[in-house]
């Protein structure tokens, strides 16, 4: 273990940084640029294709737009938590654990993506129809989710069960992808809402509202998280970092 | 007075189910009817007015024309023959409108604009409202006057062909028909050829008066493909077609006969740009009438602008057009054009007999009719008349009698149209003094029932309820005082009929008093509450924390559902709401189930990481060693006790209750917006599919049987097995199911032998269960023989449903017990949910069980048929309970099987019933309250009678039911306290 718990109880006339303070405000700085580096992605997956591909929009050629936003969203995953490593925790190991591990992530994803389908069609998506729509919808969600908690917390069910429980995160980086996850699938849930409405809109088609949902949310969540972190900084205590 | 939570809830509800009841009241103004009855006796026609001299005409003038066609194509809307697309594709039509001896109007259809009402509202000529649609519920047939009643009364033959909602509603009036079904929306074709059919023939024959063709494909096509469909163009050049072969026939044949013939061309409603219709947008309302006859005058130039009429106009200007008496609940006016070419004397002759019998219809209606302009008009026109009739008698010069006369048909004229247009206000305004009271009564409840929440729901569930102390309050006497005040003053001031004044004295005063009590009530409650706050704001805001996800689920999801009762999509889509709350409530459960089961009830010590590595990503592939570890670190956990393959069951029964509502959604679509799209449900009724329909029906009967049979006693099990097997055979014997020895049923019978079968095991184990539960109370019996009572009580009415329920239904009957098992089974019993939310559970799974029966916020999908199962005849009482009962199944059942569940797993906390019934109460209850104030503010709203009413009327039922069942927890409540 690194570091011990981090007590920063205000007392009164505790005016010294203490030096876990500080690491924890540098935490969150390094937390907020690597937030506004996943915003960023999600911004130039709607505007760079347009240069390369005529006819582009996110909801006319929307399929399209789901695989650009979902390949950004994990490159830029990747390569932000790969440099940051803010799971320094990880040991040196060996070539095979480490492609027994990678091979393990890839069967995560695939996996999610496939219950992510499944619970879809469980909340009524159609089982025949739009079949790509909604798989690649799975997708999506799934890079907004899953491989963020892949990149954090590696193929390990339980500490993704304890990091979504009460009281279960370990540092701001599980609790910024509480939030950021949380704020995902409560956007995709609201997404849905505007789909039996009358409207007669294009994005009221399935699966687009939720598509778009699921994007606002995971933003929010990228914009919230680091904020909520820094005011309640004082209050939040980590056991066990 | 102290009184248990539950007892107080069931009060709350019963007087709230008076406040919707007097609501409903005012709300749904009682349509304009005669009141001479609904017995087609003869009453002899209004006398020609004459002053002084006497007219002995007093018989009903002669007909105009000799045969009448009446061409009904359903969803011909108003531009479909006088916009574009009739120039292009109808140029018949579009010449005998511009050119011909025609008279075209586009007639205005009310909402709802559903074929079914709108044919009522064309022969008729009464305004078929909600009210009505309830009052015939059962008894599909036109009681009121009509045309066609009044032509078979006369002798004339009428012949039909179409859509078979004319033989339902005028069964025995055709000499000759063929129903056509409207089931099958995709076909539209068949339907209007099995109509066309006939057209040769019938048109030779002689031996007919009137014909009746009601076209359904353009309807068909519009469901299917919208109005701007390629199909439209088609079909309306066939209709062009017919309306050709039919107009030269007719034509061909008048050489030979004393009196033109007459064809009238209508649509019953319009078409929606998406092709629906039932709501009352411009596009669905507009429907071309276009008469059509030799008799009328030929046109030189066209007028593009045809005028708008009431579609009701049609039934009286048929009548006149038939030499047949008005009928009585018209509230049309003659469209005159129709009868212009005839003598003076008959033009006035006419129009007087329709002023004459709609203000008769005033006078019936309207209290105050004398003041009434249109009364007054007609008083007027009738003298006038009278004096045209005296000089016309005295053979005055034909320019004073022409000139006279002219005037007293502009007098008659303007006389119908105000007669008509406050007839047909009659019908509009609201009850507001009635619909304030209700709402004031409603509202007052539910404070009442809201500031009580911390009350009840504390572990003690008793709550202290004043009752004697108002009478001394001076707040009661000052309410009561202002309440009568204000009810004398508007009573004694009212202009149109109230229905809250026309109660007795004594009933007004009693509600009043009920009023101010209940304010009362809510007053003291207030301050106690907010007192109560005031001291105990610390440990209030502790118990905010402290709730769990599931709770905040339950709330949102409950406030999410009242907010979206303000959206009339959201409400013709409602089902859409209860399926995806539960849903995501299934899912909530997941999760909870998985942390608990996975990480323990407290969590506060992170898991060694190592044993995490092993647990796969899904549910369904969950190792033992993952488990046994599992326990080893919380042997507290309540999965201890079960079993290995339960704890695998554990897992993936949500899983299993999510599977089970995908299935169940797909087997009946409802609402509006998907309800078109093909479902399990329609494949199955359908034919071709008996054999499959069969075999399901017995699977599910046996697993009904297998999943009821578990917790009766040896009698009742028998009984219930027989039952079942009744069931079976009362579905075979009216040809719903085969039997495997009969594959072609030979005589299809009403199966009131066997249905009366199951009635006498349904009966017999209720009575059983009651009576043994009775007992055990007596007797101080131990709680198993007492939940085992229960259960049978619980599995008589689950006797009853599948008695009633539709074969297809079958299956929603048989995953309401799995889902009721499994979740007692794996999730509540071991996740330890308190009564209040095991409560809400079981009323958001009723809601949703409500609509995968199929039903919906549309009064049109109510299952009449149920009301009729073992009933030779219709008998209002039995039938409507057990509609009420079929339709209502999934919440009944839930609630049943809450008070199983309760009594059987909480023995320990006396209270649990208590605050199931108080929770249960509320929650129905805030929806009701909430939705009355919403339409009260929506009543102005384009939809109000389309989607609003309808669901206004489902709410208010659903209060009842919940009324009841709150009764029955209580009864259940009081009998545990009797033992303990």
């Amino acid at each position: 273990m690194v570091g011990g718990s981090i007590l920063s109880l205000p007392s009164a006339g505790w005016r010294v940084r203490h030096p876990r303070n500080t690491m924890k405000e540098t935490d969150i700085k390094r937390l907020l640029y690597v937030h506004l580096l996943c915003i960023f992605s999600v911004i130039l997956s709607i505007f760079i294709p347009s240069f390369f591909l005529e006819n582009f929009s996110v909801l006319e050629t929307h399929l399209t737009w789901l695989c650009i936003c979902s390949a950004f969203v994990t490159a830029i995953n990747l390569v932000l938590y790969l440099t940051v490593k803010p799971n320094a925790s990880s040991k040196r190991s060996s070539l095979t654990h480490k492609v027994s591990r990678f091979l393990k992530c890839c069967f995560y994803i695939l996996m999610s993506c496939f219950s992510f389908h499944v619970i879809f069609v469980l909340y009524g998506a159609p089982l025949i129809e739009l079949v790509l729509e909604t798989f690649l919808f799975a997708v999506l969600l799934s890079t907004f989710t899953t491989v963020p908690c892949l990149c954090l917390l590696g193929p390990n069910i339980k500490a993704w069960l304890r990091v979504f429980s009460r009281n279960g995160v370990t540092s701001i980086w599980e609790n910024s992808l509480q939030i950021t996850t949380i704020s995902s699938f409560v956007g995709t849930w609201l997404g849905a809402l505007p789909i039996p409405l009358d409207w007669e809109r294009p994005w009221q088609v399935w699966p687009i509202s939720c598509t778009l949902g699921a994007t606002f949310g995971y933003v929010a969540g990228l914009v919230i998280s680091p904020l909520w972190i820094y005011w309640n900084r004082k209050r939040l205590t980590y056991k066990n970092n | 007075m102290r009184l248990g939570s539950g007892t107080f809830a069931a009060c709350c509800v019963a007087i709230e189910v008076l406040g919707v009841a007097v609501f409903l009241r005012g709300f749904f103004p009682a349509p304009v009817r005669s009141s001479s009855g609904t017995e087609p006796r003869a009453e002899p026609p209004a006398p020609e007015p004459s002053a002084g001299a006497s007219s002995n005409w007093t018989k009903l003038p002669p007909p105009l024309f000799s045969k009448a066609v009446i061409v009904l194509i359903d969803a011909l809307r108003d531009d479909f023959v006088f916009g574009s697309k009739g120039v292009k594709f109808m140029p018949y039509l579009t010449y005998l409108v511009e050119k011909g001896a025609s008279h075209s109007y586009v007639a205005e259809a009310k909402p709802p604009t559903v074929t079914m009402p709108r044919i009522k509202a064309l022969m008729t000529g009464s305004l078929p409202g909600f009210v009505d649609v309830v009052r015939n519920f059962n008894s599909p047939a036109v009681l009121e006057d009509n045309v066609l009643r009044q032509a078979k009364a006369a002798g004339k033959r009428i012949i039909f062909y179409g859509d078979e909602t004319w033989l339902k509603l005028f069964p025995k009036h055709f000499v000759d028909y063929d129903g056509t079904t409207s089931f099958f929306v995709s076909d539209y074709t068949e339907v209007d050829n099995n109509v066309t059919r006939h057209l040769d023939t019938v048109l030779g024959r002689e031996d007919w008066d009137v014909l009746i063709l009601h076209y359904l494909g353009l309807d068909h096509i519009g469901h299917v493909s919208g109005p701007d469909s390629p199909l439209i163009g088609r079909k309306l050049s066939e209709m062009d077609g017919v309306l050709m072969k039919i107009h030269t026939s007719l034509l061909s044949k008048e050489r030979g006969m004393l009196l033109p013939s007459l064809l009238v061309l209508c649509g019953d409603h319009g078409m929606s740009e998406t092709g629906s219709h039932g709501a009352s947008s411009i596009e669905e309302v507009n429907t071309p009438l276009i008469f059509i006859s030799s008799a009328f005058e030929r046109k030189a130039g066209g007028i593009r602008h045809p005028k708008h009429v009431q579609q009701t106009d049609l039934a009286a200007t048929l009548a006149i057009g038939l030499g047949l008496p008005i009928p009585k609940n018209s509230v049309g006016s003659l469209l005159f054009p129709v009868v212009e070419g005839k003598p003076m004397r008959e033009q006035l002759r006419f129009l007087h007999l329709n002023a004459a019998q709609l203000s008769k219809l005033l006078q019936e209606n309207v209290p105050l009719y004398k003041k009434d302009p249109g009364f007054e008009q007609f008083k007027m026109s009738e003298r006038l008349h009278g004096n045209w009739i005296k000089l016309y008698l005295e053979e005055s010069s034909s320019e004073v009698l022409s000139h006279l006369g002219a005037k007293v048909l502009r007098q008659y004229l303007e006389a119908l149209e105000t007669l008509s247009l406050s007839l047909r206000r009659q019908v509009a305004p609201y009850d507001t003094y009635s619909m304030a009271v209700g709402i004031a009564l409603v509202l007052e409840v539910l404070m009442l029932l809201l500031l009580s929440i911390p009350k009840a729901l504390c572990s003690k569930a008793e709550l202290e309820v004043p009752l004697s102390s108002p009478f001394f309050s001076l707040l009661f006497y000052l309410a009561f005082l202002a309440l009568s005040a204000i009810h004398v003053i508007v009573c004694t001031s009212a202009e149109s009929s109230c229905y809250f004044c026309s109660v007795s004295w004594l009933m007004a005063g009693g509600m009043m008093m009920l009023m101010s009590l209940l304010l009362c009530a809510v007053v003291s409650a207030f301050t106690k509450t907010s007192v109560t706050m005031k001291l105990s704001s610390k440990t209030l805001a502790h118990c905010g924390s402290r709730w769990s996800e599931l709770d905040l689920l339950i709330l949102s999801g409950t406030v999410g559902h009242v907010l979206s009762l303000g959206a009339s999509s959201f409400i013709e889509e409602e089902h859409q709401t209860w399926y995806f709350l539960v849903n995501t409530l299934c899912l909530a459960l997941c999760q909870e189930l998985y942390s608990n089961y996975f990480l323990g009830a407290d969590s506060d010590s992170p898991v060694e990481q190592g044993l995490g590595t092993a647990a796969p990503a899904l549910p369904f592939t969950s190792h033992r060693s993952d488990v046994s570890e599992c326990d080893r670190v919380h042997p507290a956990s309540a999965f201890e006790m079960l079993r290995d393959y339960e704890k695998w069951m554990v897992l993936a029964s949500p899983w299993a209750v999510l599977t089970c509502c995908r299935l169940l959604r797909s087997l009946n679509q409802t609402g509006v917006q998907w309800a078109h799209r093909p479902d399990l449900g329609h494949w199955l009724t359908s034919s071709d599919h008996k054999a499959e329909l069969s075999i399901l029906a017995a699977v599910s009967l046996i697993m009904i049987f297998v999943l009821v049979q578990r917790r009766c006693s040896p009698i009742s099990r028998a009984a219930l097995a027989l039952g079942l097997v009744g069931v079976y055979c009362y579905r075979a014997a009216i040809g719903n199911v085969l039997l495997p020895w009969q594959p072609d049923s030979k005589a299809i019978s009403k199966g009131v032998v066997e249905a009366r079968f199951v009635y006498i095991f349904v009966l017999g184990i209720l009575f059983t269960g009651t009576k043994d539960l009775l007992k055990s109370q007596v007797a101080a019996a131990d709680c198993g023989i007492q939940a085992r009572c229960l259960w049978e009580v619980h599995s008589g009415l689950v006797l009853l449903a599948a008695l009633l329920f539709r074969p297809h239904n079958l299956p929603v009957l048989v995953f309401s017990l799995l889902v009721q098992a499994l979740m007692t089974k794996f999730i509540w019993r071991p996740l330890k949910h308190d009564a209040a939310e095991v409560t809400m559970m079981h009323y958001w799974f009723g809601q949703a069980f409500f609509y995968f029966q199929g039903n919906s916020n549309n009064i049109a999908t109510v299952d009449v048929s149920a009301g009729f199962v073992g009933l030779d005849s219709y008998v209002e009482i039995p039938a409507v309970s057990l509609t009420a009962f079929a339709t209502y199944t999934g919440p009944i059942l839930w609630a049943s099987h809450l008070v199983n569940y309760l009594r059987s797993e909480t023995n320990s906390s006396s209270s649990a019933l208590r605050h199931a019934c108080f929770c249960y109460a509320l929650m129905g209850s805030v929806p009701v309250g909430a939705y009355i104030i919403l339409v009260t503010s929506l009543r102005y709203h384009l939809f109000i009678w389309s989607v609003f009413a309808p669901k206004l009327l489902y709410e208010g039922m659903h209060l009842f039911i919940t009324a009841a069942l709150c009764i029955f927890f209580t009864a259940m409540d009081q009998t545990k306290l009797m033992k303990s």
